[in-house]
């Protein structure tokens, strides 16, 4: 039973109102670099456009996601009130503030440092005691997660913990662990100079610091897709889950292996040796197990409710599936996207093949598949599975639901396909514009305007998925029943330890990751002469 | 048989084919490491092995990068090396050029913020780090002009960041290079 339902919605709805300003301020900037928007071709709005996208994207919205979903799940699979909701509305404020206090110097242009900060750039010192504050926030909420499974355990000695809050819990650690990185590179680095304390800075080392948030931040955002695939998904379709152990090894994989990978992103960078480079890589590859087992485990999860709904033979069981219904929908959509998102990943990571696509307009069109489309589509299901329950009211536009899914699907494929094509062709990213009546960079016009194009149509999909949301805030009464995650087709009545507990694989965790980035850290904070003079944006 | 044994049955043969599947799941992404590791030491492929400092306030005083020391050189053995700058906005030297058919080194550092090279069309692609030397390797098969834009954001001015690489025929370049001295193509 959802008690605190004004909480999550607070969570939601603040979460849903800076996506859309992002995703707005997103479509925006692709018209303006594309050649049908050649009007307003002003670099400085551009970059501080850029740095509220990704600000917004990359750490406000899927944080108050993950916090929402975080919470209604605390409540309705341990079915124990909140503890500590004090502390959570807390947290929420502090996002709030957080958000206000980074987003001023954005919009003055005193912070165009975009969303992976890039010192020695260094902007205004509000914009990122902003992005600590909104951090600081959702450590909050990474305790509550616990504190609540710890009084649960409490009362349930030796039970097994539901599977959605196992793996709730286990993306709370994964983001409180992986936000260090950030962390110390903003309070041991960026701040003291921003704050004018310092005039010089390690740009390799805080790259490196940076790397530690940059990947594993990614896995953060995916935890709740992956939990609505597991525990939302089957019970909406009429099936059951195929395997509960194979759902907690997944996300125990995710937790231990998504942390030490980050520096293949830098794996063109000069101040790492090769052999952390290698290293990095093959962990990266480790990391798509988790997601290899996941397709496997959902998709015969799925085949269980086409069988039950009377679907015969090797494939014949496909057309038995409930297409009409938007979970359904959603998966469907969300893995055809995290199969070409996953394949383009394999080769981001991969030693040899990177070189060819770093830092192209093949990358953006890489995340944007994947977080874009594979996580953010899951959000939307997310949201309209819980909404009655959060409401207390039916939501009744079934068909614009699925308008809107099927428009969020096109549109990203329109938006990231072309992209990654440009990337090959050694399109670099985040230009402001680009000379299209330069003869070799005409070609790629056609290109740009097409995932302009798409821009527009992810633009129409967010807002009609707000106004979904915000009518089913007035639509007619009902009792939607207490909130259910997904059974499993084997319910256990007893787990394993270790498939019941996270400390194992938090000490694991924090092992590899010390000895991933222990020495290439050390190395580089003791050796003396690399640190450069700041460049501080909008100084003149 | 009891509806128990029914379902333990089905509970074993879950287990097989989800062992199964992890199995291959495994083997792929060996495969995927090891191949990475062949490449990486059997043909050498792999990204800039050593670490290298400089400072970027005394570029132009004294060193390796000082502005004379800059653009394409033939050394003794026939190979040819290029020093290059990256700062806000625009490389150094702008154009770049080099021969066909030769092992090239490329050396480069930024003299501000972070900056990168990529040259469309290859894949010569590699970070300017202030404090740091990037060092790439490379050869042209073919002559003509590649465009070199900084594929990393450095501030406003970014976009408007293109350097040129221009390949030259052998002798022309053996040629042009006869007098000693650092070849760059810019103002051509």
């Amino acid at each position: 039973m959802l008690v605190n339902r004004k909480l999550i919605l607070a969570h939601f709805w603040l979460a849903f109102a800076v996506f859309g300003i992002a995703l707005t301020l997103g479509a925006w900037q692709m018209f303006i670099r594309s050649p049908i928007g050649t009007w307003l071709s002003n670099p400085e709005l551009y970059y501080r456009s850029l740095t509220a996208h990704g600000t917004v994207m990359g750490y406000v919205f899927p944080t108050l996601v993950a916090m929402a979903f975080g919470y209604a799940i605390s409540e309705s699979a341990l079915q124990q009130r909140l503890v500590g909701v004090r502390w959570a509305w807390a947290g929420f404020w502090l996002i709030v503030a957080g958000s206000i206090m980074a987003v001023i110097p954005i919009a003055m242009g005193r912070a165009s440092v975009l969303y992976t900060f890039y010192p020695p750039l260094i902007g205004n010192v509000f914009y990122y005691l902003g992005v600590v504050l909104v951090v600081v926030g959702s450590w909050i909420w990474v305790a509550l997660m616990s504190i609540n499974l710890r009084v649960w355990r409490k009362a349930n000695p030796g039970a097994p913990v539901p599977l959605a809050m196992f793996a709730n819990v286990a993306g709370s650690y994964l983001w409180a662990w992986t936000a260090v990185g950030a962390a110390l590179e903003l309070l041991l680095q960026i701040i003291p100079v921003a704050a004018g304390l310092k005039a010089t800075i390690d740009a390799g080392l805080a790259r490196i610091f940076f790397s530690w948030t940059l990947h594993a931040i990614v896995y953060f955002w995916l935890m709740p897709t992956y939990i609505a695939y597991y525990t939302i998904v089957p019970r909406a379709i009429g099936g059951r889950v195929y395997s509960d152990s194979m759902a907690r090894i997944s996300f125990i994989l995710f937790l231990v292996v998504a942390m030490p990978i980050g520096m293949h992103h830098t794996f063109a960078d000069p101040q790492v040796g090769a052999g952390f480079k290698f290293i990095h890589s093959a962990f990266t590859a480790l990391v798509a197990l988790p997601t290899l087992l996941t397709v496997f485990t959902i998709c015969a999860s799925v085949e269980i409710a086409a069988r039950l709904r009377g679907g015969r033979g090797m494939f014949g069981w496909i057309g038995a599936l409930p297409w009409d219904n938007p979970m359904m929908l959603a998966l469907a959509f969300s893995f055809i996207m995290l199969g070409f998102g996953g394949a383009g990943g394999l080769i981001n990571m991969s030693y040899q093949l990177d070189a060819s696509i770093h830092n192209t307009q093949w990358i953006t069109g890489h995340f944007h598949l994947i977080f874009g489309g594979a996580i953010v589509i899951m959000y939307f299901a997310i949201a309209y599975d819980l909404w009655p329950h959060l409401t207390g009211r039916e939501l009744i536009d079934i068909r614009l639901i699925r308008t809107q899914l099927w428009l969020w699907f096109i549109g990203m494929i329109v938006t990231t396909f072309p992209w990654h094509w440009v990337g090959i062709l050694g399109m670099p990213r985040r230009m402001a514009y680009f000379d299209f009546g330069d003869p070799a960079i005409a070609p790629q016009a056609f290109s740009v305007t097409l995932s302009a194009i798409g821009g527009f149509i992810l633009l129409a999909s967010g807002i009609m998925f707000i106004v979904i949301l915000a009518r089913g805030m007035r639509a007619p009464q009902i009792d939607a029943g207490p909130y259910r995650f997904a059974l499993a087709v084997h319910e256990p009545k007893t787990v394993p330890v270790a498939l019941n507990t996270h400390a194992l694989w938090v000490a694991l965790m924090i092992g590899l990751t010390l000895t991933n980035y222990g020495y290439p850290i050390l190395n580089l904070a003791l050796s003396s002469g690399t640190s450069v003079p700041a460049v501080y944006v909008g100084a003149q | 048989m009891s509806a128990e044994e029914t379902h333990h049955d089905s509970a074993e043969v879950a287990a097989r084919v989800e062992r199964r599947w992890a199995t291959i799941a495994v083997i792929i992404i060996v495969m995927m490491a090891l191949l990475a590791a062949f490449a990486g030491i059997h043909r050498a492929t792999m990204p800039q092995p050593r670490v290298e400092i400089t400072d970027p306030s005394r570029l132009h005083l004294s060193g390796e990068f000082v502005e004379s020391n800059l653009g394409s050189v033939l050394e003794a053995n026939g190979n040819v090396t290029v020093r290059a700058i990256g700062q806000q906005y625009s490389f150094t030297p702008a154009c770049i050029v080099v021969p066909a058919d030769t092992p090239i080194t490329l050396r480069a550092t930024s003299a501000d913020v972070v900056h990168g090279i990529l040259i469309q069309g290859t894949n010569v692609n590699t970070m300017l780090v202030p404090g740091y030397i990037s060092e790439q390797l490379m050869r042209f098969a073919k002559t003509g002009d590649y465009l070199m834009p900084c594929q990393e954001f450095c501030s406003f001015g970014h976009e408007g960041m293109w350097g040129k690489v221009k390949v030259i025929d052998k002798t022309d370049f053996a040629d042009r290079a006869k007098g000693g001295g650092r070849l760059s193509c810019v103002g051509q």
